[in-house]
């Protein structure tokens, strides 16, 4: 931005005389230019979020406008419902955070490491496979998530191809998308420990979950799920690994080598440390995305599985459009929106603190990703 | 960005691979070779996780209903039927979907290759107050949230009499932040001289913008138009909550219902199949004309 402005225009030519010089109303082309563009952001999407603001402190149900003299400001009720009152609301938004939690507790470390991995062997990958096989992972990312989640669904129905394949090695598959066995309770449960009756476990806690179903993990069905999300966003963060790693180009590679380092050694003492901006660039963008998931838990309807593949952002919608409490599902929204705010906020600081000039613009990378994907 | 499009529109490779592999495999001995070996089965394992599940599933949507639940992982089917591509184009309405997917799409992306350039090129080249302001909005309105957005739109989309409408299913995906802010920044690295020629001969803005600068933007454009033509085709959240008839339905929103089992018994997985491999179809054909670009832009907007 600052840089245009040393341009090489005289000066005088930049302060318009109205009806002369060559920049004759450029200002008026200016607004005129950007005025499509500013309207629809306006009037679609800050102005909207202004709108639901006022719907998340109020009593609207859903009939009319909300902004009809009916309606009546309640304050923060909508947000102490989901949140500090005891009852089935506040339970509902508990266990949706505790779902989205385990799901992005494994989903960001996973996704990372995978892609990482795929980067690694695909630029390692000398002869002609390369491009094919930088397609064969990067496919997933741009097929429609409805397309995708009809094939997981086969894959990992009962008697689907992922059951078939580990049926061979002996293993007796569940039936993943509706299994809600949480993964730990199930692995606690091999080892004779069960759902304390009483004690602090028992006791409903933070946000009206007890204790032993915090610790649940993801369930079974959620597990498919973040099998899902691997699946589709590895190859776009392999993407963002490769090109770091070309960058860094073969000279270091092949001094290594001649050092004596082996592979093993060079990746972590070498690779990994030169990875490190595109690193940190790849988990936050994981953290970022994976709070938002939404558009697989429609498609599979959201309130299979006992409950445990709702997330804070169908939860939102849920209770908005399915239940008319317009006011909870706004309350939803806003607190999802400031969480997800502060991330991207926290990246963008880190980034700028960590990288000089010119590493600064990938502050456009988030939504240029979710365009991506 | 612009470097890594230079090289990808030529179609030439970006790496120097080949060359570079026959200088190191000259120098290195048996192990390094070994470790190649191990590096290309590690490769072909992942590659068949990532492909295979598709090929399983086209192959399931030729399968009977009860072949596919049975047998899911035989790549012929016993009996090749296409009942279930009959039915997409008989009971369910499958083209009508598609109908309104392709329409829908075609203008969002002209739309934002369109508004989102103009935009661009303004707050890139234009002096005229507010510009910084306008600017420094669109980068905040960059880390908006999408799907925080379902409510606020289908407020909005019902209090302008637009809820339900081809206009509120369209218009506010006219324009994105994003596109906007690629565009800008494709135009500050591009030299300003040209037009200040034009401009000297007395040519107005938007002839300048039109004649003169859309040409030469020519690879910023074709990646705004892929970014939006698959965002489009894909979206889902905004047409769930900007529409309810059914004969607004796009493909996403279509498909989607036949997951939820709304025709009849069973889990008709070929049928979904079938319409899963049908709407996947334009993306892979658009994707595998440009995946150089694709692949080169997600790596470029990283590289700033």
């Amino acid at each position: 931005m600052t840089r245009r402005t040393a341009k090489p225009v005289p000066r005088t030519a930049v302060r318009p005389r109205r009806g002369g010089g060559i920049r004759r109303g450029e200002a008026r082309s200016g607004w005129l230019f950007v005025a499509p563009a500013v309207i629809i952001t306006t009037v679609f999407l800050v102005i909207p979020i202004m709108l639901a603001f006022w719907v998340s402190v109020s009593d609207w149900n859903g009939f009319q406008s909300p902004l009809n003299p009916r309606v009546n400001f309640v304050g923060l009720e909508n947000y102490a419902a989901i949140t500090v009152e005891d009852g089935l609301d506040q339970r509902n938004f508990g266990t949706a955070v505790r779902n989205n939690f385990y799901y992005v507790l494994f989903v960001v470390p996973l996704q990372t490491i995978i892609a990482l991995l795929l980067a690694v062997q695909v630029n390692r990958a000398v002869l002609r496979g390369k491009g094919f096989f930088r397609t064969a992972f990067y496919f997933p990312s741009v097929t429609s998530t409805v397309a995708i989640v009809i094939v997981f669904q086969f894959l990992f129905t009962a008697s689907g191809a992922v059951n078939a394949v580990i049926g061979a090695l002996g293993i007796d598959g569940p039936d993943w998308f509706n299994d809600s066995t949480g993964v730990f309770h199930a692995l606690l449960g091999s080892f004779g420990v069960t759902a304390p009756s009483e004690g602090p476990l028992a006791e409903p806690g933070f946000l009206g979950i007890s204790g032993w179903q915090w610790i649940a993990g993801p369930s079974v069905a959620m597990s498919s799920l973040i099998m899902l999300a691997i699946f589709t966003t590895s190859g776009t963060f392999m993407l963002l690994f490769l090109a770091a790693l070309q960058n860094i180009g073969s000279e270091i590679d092949e001094a290594s080598l001649m050092d004596g380092a082996g592979p093993v050694r060079k990746f972590f003492s070498i690779t990994l440390p030169m990875l490190r901006p595109t690193l940190f660039t790849v988990l936050t963008l994981g953290l970022i995305g994976s709070w938002q998931v939404f558009d697989q838990i429609y498609v599979l309807g959201g309130t299979s599985a006992g409950g445990t593949i709702s997330t804070p952002a169908f939860l939102a919608y849920r209770s908005s459009f399915v239940d008319l409490q317009w006011g909870q599902g706004a309350a939803i929204a806003f607190i999802l929106f400031v969480f997800i705010i502060v991330l991207t906020l926290l990246q963008r600081w880190a980034l700028a603190e960590r990288t000089p000039k010119k590493f600064r613009q990938s502050k456009a990378t988030p939504k240029v990703q979710g365009g991506l994907r | 960005m612009t470097a890594v499009d230079v090289s990808a529109e030529s179609g030439i490779p970006n790496d120097d691979a080949p060359k570079r592999s026959f200088r190191r495999r000259k120098r290195l001995g048996a192990r390094a070779r070994t470790g190649m070996l191990l590096s290309y089965l590690i490769l072909i394992g992942l590659a068949l996780i990532y492909i295979y599940p598709f090929i399983i599933s086209i192959a399931a949507s030729f399968k009977t209903d009860a072949e596919a639940t049975q047998d899911a992982l035989s790549l012929i089917p016993d009996t090749i039927t296409f009942a279930a591509y009959e039915r997409l184009f008989g009971d369910v309405p499958f083209p009508l979907w598609a109908g309104n997917t392709v329409m829908i799409a075609t203008i969002v992306t002209l739309g934002r290759v369109f508004f989102d350039s103009l935009a661009g090129y303004a707050l890139s080249r234009l002096k005229f107050k507010g510009r910084a302001f306008v600017f420094a909005a669109f980068i905040g309105i960059l880390s908006v949230p999408g799907v925080v957005l379902l409510i606020p739109r289908f407020l909005i989309l019902q209090q302008l009499g637009l809820y339900d409408t081809y206009g509120g299913m369209i218009i506010p995906l006219l324009s994105t932040a994003a596109g906007v802010f690629i565009m800008k920044q494709f135009f500050d690295s591009i030299p300003v001289s040209v037009e200040e020629a034009a401009r000297i001969d007395g040519a107005s803005t938007f002839r300048i913008y039109w004649t003169i600068v859309l040409p030469m933007a020519r690879p910023a454009l074709v990646t705004l138009f892929i970014l939006s033509f698959q965002g489009s085709w894909n979206e889902l959240g905004h047409f769930i909550v900007s529409r309810q008839s059914p004969e607004l339905n796009t493909l996403t929103t279509g498909v989607a219902s036949l997951v939820s089992g709304q025709l009849g018994s069973g889990n008709q997985f070929p049928l979904q199949l079938a319409a899963a491999v049908l709407m996947t179809i334009p993306v892979a054909i658009l994707f595998f004309i440009f995946q150089r670009r694709i692949m080169n832009t997600t790596a470029g907007a990283e590289k700033g």
